[in-house]
């Protein structure tokens, strides 16, 4: 029976110690990959730390080590108060939908993920349009004709920045040839960046001269070897153009930080419901600056601007290869 | 399909099967000597880390790639403390070394660089860079012998000629030397070796130790080589796939060479063509990717012959037993 007891006061002071002091300050949550991910992730501590550098304010968080932990994580910062609660990743999606009812009076934010619940504000991007645009910058930077998309694990996610890519390079360039590759169908394939360096060097042999890599740390080992062999390359979700400079065309920007700083600026108030980031709202585009400012011409910039006020105004639809699990283009 | 994507594939595949192929060497060594190891990939892992960090630190390839081996080397001391000292369980010690691994890089890379668990980009100094061999530019016109010798077999990193060096090494260390016949004889009978009075702790600490050398050239070769830095678990489980080749070889240091080209052409195969079709069937990548454990599950199961590993694998040994 002491054991057990001093197993209760552990836990208590486990949560404490996790919660901190109760109050109705913001959470966030942070997903498997962790806080400082340089990408996804970071982007929503970055936003985080814009609203508290702007509003001096504070929030809680927590980084996930297991996916044991949600559930738990969840619940401890609902009944503590956090109000309201920030969670990054499409993982949380099941467990929220449990957890909601049970805090009716709980704001709670879902980034990447639709769960529907009265008081879930599901936040999703339009990659399929960022995806575009930078597929057409690649087109009109390859001399070859030819450019290359490495992905990362094989889900409709990664496919639909494909598709979108595709879809790009195309409106361009018709003829343009896309050559497309996985790196896997586990897990294993967000961090493999020596399988990205080989699919870049086969995409390469194929005559690829700019590839766009949408695949978390593989994609360090596709811009390494784009950069070795001396060819363009596209980063994803954060600005990576800094990674080589000059050798980065541009990245595709997924504006997370953007999604947890307007949660967080409007605090308990958050509205839920459905919101999509796309290019009409900010919540997507590709990152202009001074590492690839040579790379871009002003023709390409207006060919670009003219794409992006036409997506943003709806007179041009970008296909969403989640909309129906199927891209118009090969 | 004409001769520069031919030789573009074998290229592909001898820069793919390098780690396998050191660390199959690095798993055979541990295991004839009758330590299992299934802690390669961590110390794989942990050598990428070390690596790249002090070829960053310092500018020098060389210098990293010593601390790839000594980090590699720690990792093996403690598998062997934990399963020669201690007679712990051999497996459970190398998932231990596997887990640590994989949280210690990047916990250690987030408090030095702050990266989010990886380091920076090398520069060029910091990294080991193709090398020609000698007249490898002089015949590189020549038919037949100039794409196959120059495009093929010079330029790559020194570290693939010292994996491809070490495997008839091994052969010969394992085959032709006292301490190769000693080393089998601990993964078979170490009493008998215990009689005839030369210690079974020194020799399979001897083995051990071995293991981490290559385990770490290994590693370093994929941060400083193959990559320009570290990724949070880069090796994305080269280490069992090794093991993996180990059993397909059946433990013998010229199969190891083959299963390890075998699976790296599998590998560059499945990366240049995501479908391959043969004939009116098309072969998707998911079977290609998988191939390499189908196979050693079919030599496991006795199909093409027996896989035996060697008798006092997994046992830990003591005198009093």
């Amino acid at each position: 029976m002491a054991k057990l007891t001093n197993w209760r006061v552990m836990a208590f002071v486990a949560g404490l110690g996790m919660a901190g002091a109760a109050g109705a300050d913001p959470a966030l949550v942070f997903d498997l990959g962790g806080k400082f991910d340089k990408s996804f992730n970071e982007a929503a501590y970055s936003g985080a730390q814009r609203w508290v550098s702007e509003t001096g304010g504070s929030y809680r968080e927590i980084e996930m080590q297991s996916e044991a932990q949600r559930e738990q994580a969840l619940r401890r910062l609902a009944e503590t108060g956090s109000n309201p609660i920030v969670m990054t990743g499409f993982a949380f999606g099941n467990v929220l939908n449990e957890v909601a009812p049970d805090y009716p009076d709980t704001k709670f934010v879902i980034i990447d993920m639709v769960v529907e619940q009265p008081n879930v504000r599901s936040v999703v991007f339009q990659e399929h349009e960022g995806s575009y645009l930078v597929g057409m910058l690649a087109a009109m930077a390859s001399r070859s004709g030819t450019v290359g998309f490495i992905g990362g694990m094989d889900i409709p996610l990664i496919r639909k920045f494909a598709c979108g890519y595709v879809q790009g390079a195309r409106a361009v360039n018709p003829d343009a040839v896309i050559i497309q590759n996985m790196t896997g169908t586990t897990p294993a394939a967000w961090n493999d960046p020596v399988k990205g360096s080989e699919l870049a060097r086969a995409q390469i042999a194929q005559g690829a001269d700019v590839i766009y890599a949408a695949a978390g740390g593989t994609g360090v080992g596709v811009l390494q070897t784009a950069a070795d062999e001396g060819i363009l390359s596209i980063g994803v979700d954060s600005n990576q153009n800094h990674l080589h400079p000059g050798k980065v065309l541009t990245s595709m920007l997924k504006r997370v930080d953007n999604a947890v700083y307007n949660a967080l600026s409007q605090g308990k108030a958050v509205e839920s419901g459905f919101f999509v980031m796309g290019l009409a709202n900010g919540g997507v585009g590709y990152a202009l600056d001074e590492h690839n400012e040579a790379l871009i011409t002003a023709d390409m910039q207006a060919t670009v601007d003219e794409a992006t006020d036409s997506i943003a105004g709806g007179a041009l639809v970008v296909h969403d290869y989640m909309s129906d699990n199927a891209c118009p283009v090969e | 399909m004409d001769a520069s994507t031919i030789i573009e594939i074998l290229n592909s595949s001898v820069r793919l099967a390098t780690p396998l192929l050191l660390a199959c060497l690095a798993g055979l060594y541990s295991e004839r000597a009758g330590i299992f190891d299934i802690g390669l990939e961590g110390k794989m892992l942990t050598a990428a880390f070390f690596s790249a960090a002090v070829a960053v630190a310092s500018g020098s390839a060389w210098l990293g790639l010593l601390a790839g081996v000594v980090s590699a080397l720690a990792l093996s001391g403690l598998h062997g403390v934990a399963s020669i000292t201690f007679r712990g369980n051999q497996l459970i010690s190398g998932v231990a070394l596997n887990f640590l691994a994989a949280g210690m890089t990047v916990l250690v890379a987030q408090s030095w660089f702050g990266q989010g668990g990886r380091t920076p980009s090398l520069q060029a100094g910091a990294r080991f860079t193709p090398v020609d061999l000698p007249f490898a530019r002089a015949l590189a016109d020549t038919p037949v012998v100039g794409p196959v010798y120059s495009g093929f077999v010079s330029g790559h990193t020194l570290l693939v000629y010292i994996a491809v060096l070490a495997v008839p090494l091994t052969w010969w260390v394992l085959y032709r030397t006292r301490l190769g016949l000693r080393l089998r004889a601990v993964g078979e009978n170490p009493g008998a070796v215990d009689t005839a009075g030369v210690s079974v702790i020194r020799l399979r600490y001897m083995a051990v130790a071995i293991c981490g050398v290559l385990c770490g050239i290994a590693g370093s070769h994929m941060a400083t080589a193959l990559q320009a830095g570290f990724v949070k678990d880069m090796t994305a489980g080269r280490g069992f796939i090794a093991l993996a080749a180990l059993i397909f070889a059946k433990w013998r240091p010229w199969q190891a060479l083959g299963a390890c080209l075998l699976f790296g052409f599998l590998e560059a195969v499945a990366v240049r063509y995501q479908n391959l079709s043969l004939g009116g069937i098309t072969i998707p990548v998911q079977l290609m990717d998988a191939l390499p454990y189908i196979l050693t599950v079919i030599i496991l199961a006795g199909f093409v012959g027996k896989a035996i590993p060697p008798a006092a694998g997994g046992i830990p040994y003591s005198k009093e037993a």
